[in-house]
């Protein structure tokens, strides 16, 4: 083990110049907790490749209409239930956008040259001839909207509900809480059909039944997260200066459930989706001539034999939005709170 | 004495998000039959990794033993299948946690967990091992053994708990027992119980024990040999006598002032400056000389070898190369080896 | 426990009460009557009928003769079905409901825990990555489109398997995996963090000090321990499954609650909406306590130490 004998030169034995800060040197420098996230989700290829397709859908949403010249109801019944045409695309045989349909005896027909269109139609046209590429790119609209509802109750009414709650505790909070359970307690199904039954069905029953079930998740992750937290020695020696109730809230409390909030509200949005395409596919959602997703689903649903496309379209856009939502939502997940997966 | 398990020049790597860590770089020691080998170090030293790496317990995903033997019976641990490995674990080699509140299975009653090893190690049939976990129950000093036994571990207090700990540990009689910190997260009250119960059986059943911590108070207590490890490396190596009394490592100096005690007037307790290098990129010398006020040239371009102090005491530092100035232990040292020394004489 | 069973129990109570009574007063805010959709009635004719079904009598009345009537597991009778009553309706078709929800949370959960434990076992590698993918979609892709998708294309081009009605067990694979990739998900999706963390701990590293093999250990010390958390996603999962079925059972023509549940209310069918919209929740509630209780039954440290919070 000893290796005494080792020809080392004397000056090597002076006493070392040290840089003190050598000592506390660091291996990397430090991150806030918003840094850190960031260097994650941009780990993450998943989420950032929905985020970039989530961007691509919402821009052909609200652009596609306005280049598509058509209207979302422009009637036209010499040219109903036109299969998917797009300029430039119909030239690759093995992408289905090239105007033609296959018949039941395997013959292939070009529509467009039979009904003696011109135009192209790129997701092709329904039974009444409307532009189905509008309609999907409405559809795509309504169910953006919800998603920004969604979001919005779970951080307004979810969180206010959640922080008073668990802030103020002792019997309002215990009040509160038997609401929610009550809330809670009723299926959300049943609620959502309930305010249809009196509203009539529509985006406003939708959006009420939202905002009567849709938060009490996130209250309840608040409440406990808040309880948590307004133990903490600094919300405590905050308290002690004689700072306000809304300043603790605000400055302590919110910064730190920050975390918790985002990624409660990311998956609600998924869920939120589903359940509007849900509805307006059973019927009890928008109603026509108004297009959802849902209800472009259901209506191409119903011609699915004859007219596949109809229904592919739709469907496939609605799938896009919930897996870049839920891929979204994991990585932010995983970003903010790597100790929270699932 | 024969030695029972020898490790030789191991180096063990993770590989990580940002690169791979040297965890342990070069570590060699040996344990002797029957004997306590105490390691100490700060967190990140890398005693854990090295008990982990003798059970081969590291985490196949991240972790490499990049070189170096482990011998064990003949068996160079190292490089074992993990078949044959698991017919070492438990029988010959066995481990106690730091923290029993986590160590035991929260959903089988303690009985059946204690029974585990027996059944199969030792071909043991239930009512066999029944009997003997009895035995080992009582042995920890566990009242109620029977009744104990079909109970779930959260019926059971920290010290309980760290005692059915070493009951399983203690099952086969092995070899060599592994205490992973096996007092630190126990009440102090409750840290001599089980540091009583582990000497007394380490007599009963004749086992060498290595035994990690960072409390030398405890090393003091039971250890026979004292191996101190900074930044993956053993710097010291000697008798428990020679490290208290005999240090030569400015890191065992460090160590030895930061200890508190009783009688201690200092106002301040002694803390090494700085903190332990990133072993992401280990620094070219001596790992510990950014913080050593008794640093020299050599040290910041040259890892010290291990110097010969006495047969059993060796310590890696360039201070005990011949031609190094004679450097003396600071004050607080000498002041606490003539209270050591003071200590002994009392007794 | 059982002092938490009984207040559990109360609070289940309490609930379908307010359920109820919301159910009602809702109903009755409801512009029209069942009769005014029809439209041939005459007013003597349409007098007849409110008198028959009580709907002239003042609202307390009406409350008070439902909420006696729900004690003694009497709904009312349909309007739509020539007064049916409601519970023999609900009797008549819970079968084909009850069976799809159970086959689709029975094989959705055990495929899901298959998946999880596999993924957790092979972590970062290509099964890993596949499980997780499946999970992806499953969670994603809504479950009208997966059956409609599928009724298309096995169903109708490959015709593998019959594509509407529910005759015999070959009519209920469809529906059931289309119900049951949400429950796959999201039990692979849970089973696997969760078998990743129990591996990670303390005493799974203990039994492997022991000496127990790798596949001993994931199996007799971990998957217990991994799997007491999943049942806590049951409770969600089934409910879940109760939506799901409205839609499924409509896509397939099963003749199943959910499917009435849909036509009754196109119907304003009173009678028929709040009978099952009752019966969903108290299935609902039902769930949710038996999948507490269960939870605490399986669990030593939550049913020793009586009762959770």
């Amino acid at each position: 083990m000893a290796k005494e004998d080792m020809k080392i030169s004397k000056d090597k034995f002076a006493p070392a110049i040290l840089d003190a800060s050598l000592s506390e040197a660091l291996g990397k420098p430090s991150l806030n907790f918003w840094q850190d996230s960031w260097l994650r989700i941009r780990k993450n290829k998943a989420a950032l490749v929905s985020i970039v397709v989530m961007l691509l859908v919402i821009i052909l949403a609200f652009v596609g209409p306005l280049i598509s010249g058509h209207g979302t109801n422009d009637q036209n019944l010499k040219r109903t239930n036109l299969p998917a045409k797009i300029p430039a695309l119909e030239n690759v045989s093995w992408l289905p956008f090239d105007g033609t349909t296959v018949r039941n005896d395997g013959t292939v027909v070009d529509v467009y040259e039979q009904k003696n269109i011109d135009e192209y139609f790129w997701f092709g046209t329904d039974s009444l001839g409307r532009d189905l590429f509008t309609r999907v790119a409405k559809g795509i609209q309504i169910s953006l909207y919800i998603a920004f509802l969604a979001a919005l109750l779970d951080m307004v009414i979810g969180v206010t509900y959640g922080a008073i709650s668990g802030y103020f505790g002792g019997r309002l909070d215990s009040m509160m809480q038997r609401v929610i359970e009550v809330i809670s307690g009723i299926p959300n199904l049943v609620v959502v059909i309930l305010m249809i039954l009196v509203f009539k069905p529509g985006i406003m029953s939708i959006t009420i039944a939202l905002a009567i079930t849709g938060w009490t998740t996130m209250a309840r992750v608040v409440r406990a997260q808040v309880l948590k937290l307004k133990e903490q020695e600094y919300v405590l020696a905050s308290r002690t200066l004689g700072n306000s109730h809304s300043k603790i809230i605000f400055k302590h409390l919110l910064p730190n459930l920050a975390g918790v909030i985002i990624i409660n509200t990311m998956f609600t949005i998924p869920n939120a989706i589903f359940f509007e395409a849900f509805l307006s596919f059973i019927g009890l959602g928008l109603q026509s001539p108004l297009a959802s997703l849902g209800t472009l689903i259901d209506d191409g649903f119903k011609t699915l034999r004859l007219y596949p496309h109809l229904m592919i379209f739709p469907a496939v856009f609605i799938s896009i939005i919930m897996i870049c939502f839920n891929m979204i939502a994991d990585g932010i997940r995983d970003a903010l709170d790597p100790k929270m997966r699932d | 004495m024969d030695n029972i398990l020898e490790v030789k020049d191991l180096n063990i790597s993770f590989h990580t998000f940002s690169g791979e860590v040297q965890a342990i770089r070069g570590v060699n020691f040996e344990l002797k039959k029957g004997e306590t080998l105490a390691i100490v170090g700060e967190s990140g030293s890398g005693k854990s990794v090295t008990t982990k790496a003798i059970m081969r317990l590291l985490p196949p995903q991240n972790s490499e033993i990049k070189s170096g033997e482990i011998l064990f019976d003949g068996n160079d641990l190292a490089h074992l299948s993990e078949k044959k490995m698991q017919k070492v674990r438990g029988k010959d080699i066995s481990l106690i946690f730091q923290d029993p509140m986590t160590s035991l299975n929260p959903t089988i009653k303690v009985g059946k967990q204690i029974m585990e090893p027996i059944i199969k190690h030792q071909n043991a049939s239930k009512s066999e091992a029944k009997k003997r976990a009895l035995e080992l129950l009582s042995m920890v000093g566990i009242p109620n053994p029977e009744q104990r036994f079909d109970q779930y571990p959260h019926q059971f207090s920290g010290g309980m708990r760290q005692r059915v700990v070493i009951a399983i540990a203690l099952a086969c009689n092995p070899k060599v027992l592994i205490a992973d910190e096996p007092t630190t997260a126990l009440d102090v009250t409750i840290q001599a119980q089980i540091l009583e119960l582990m000497k007394e059986l380490q007599k009963k059943i004749d086992t060498s024990i290595i035994f990690i911590t960072h409390d030398l108070g405890v090393v003091a207590n039971v250890a026979d040999r004292v191996a101190v490890m900074y930044a993956g490396k053993i710097v010291e190596i000697g008798t428990v006598d020679e490290i208290f009394y005999n240090p030569k490592h400015p890191y065992t100096w460090g160590l030895i002032s930061s200890m508190p005690s009783l009688d201690s007037t200092e106002e301040a307790l002694y803390a090494i400056p700085g903190t332990p290098p990133n072993l992401l990129h280990p620094p070219v010398g001596d790992a510990f000389a950014p913080r050593n006020e008794y640093a020299m040239q050599i040290d910041l371009e040259e890892q010290p070898p291990m110097f010969k102090v006495s047969d059993t005491h060796y310590a890696a530092t360039w201070l005990l190369h011949p031609d190094a100035p004679k450097v003396d232990p600071p004050a607080a040292v000498v002041k606490r080896m003539k209270q050591f020394q003071a200590g002994q004489e009392g007794q | 426990m059982a002092r938490y069973i009984t207040k559990r129990f109360i609070y289940m109570l309490i609930t379908l009460f307010v359920i109820a009574s919301l159910t009602f007063f809702l109903m009755k805010l409801i512009p029209g009557t069942p009769f005014s959709a029809a439209g041939k009635l005459s007013p003597d004719q349409l007098q007849i009928m409110k008198d028959k079904y009580g709907l002239d009598q003042p609202v307390a009345v009406q409350y008070a003769q439902y909420i006696g009537g729900l004690f003694k597991g009497d709904l009312g009778i349909s309007f739509q079905f020539n007064n049916v009553p409601v519970t023999q309706l609900l009797i008549e078709r819970i079968q084909p409901s009850l069976q799809l929800g159970f086959q689709a949370i029975f094989f959705g959960t055990i495929i899901g825990i298959v998946l999880g434990v596999i993924s957790a076992l092979r972590q970062n590698t290509w099964v890993d990555y596949g499980a997780t993918f499946i999970a992806v979609l499953g969670k994603s892709i809504p479950n009208f489109v997966f059956a409609g998708v599928m009724q298309y294309y096995i169903g109708v081009k490959l015709g593998w398997l019959p594509v509407l009605f529910w005759k015999g067990w070959d009519y209920t694979i469809m529906p059931t995996i289309a119900l049951a990739m949400f429950p796959i998900a999201i039990t692979a999706r849970f089973m696997r963090t969760e078998m990743i963390d129990v591996l990670g701990s303390d005493y799974i590293t203990l039994a492997k000090a022991k000496g127990a093999s790798s596949l001993e250990v994931a199996f007799k010390h971990g998957l217990r321990n991994a799997l007491i958390p999943v049942i806590t996603v049951l409770g969600p999962l089934a409910v879940s499954l109760m939506t799901g079925s409205l839609v499924i059972e409509q896509i397939f023509a099963i003749p199943g609650i959910g499917e009435q549940f849909v036509k009754s209310i196109t119907v304003n069918d009173y009678s028929v909406i709040m009978g099952t919209t009752l019966l969903f929740s108290f299935m609902f509630v039902v769930i949710i306590l038996v999948v507490d209780i269960l939870y605490g039954v399986i669990d030593p440290r939550i049913r020793l130490s009586g009762g959770k919070k």
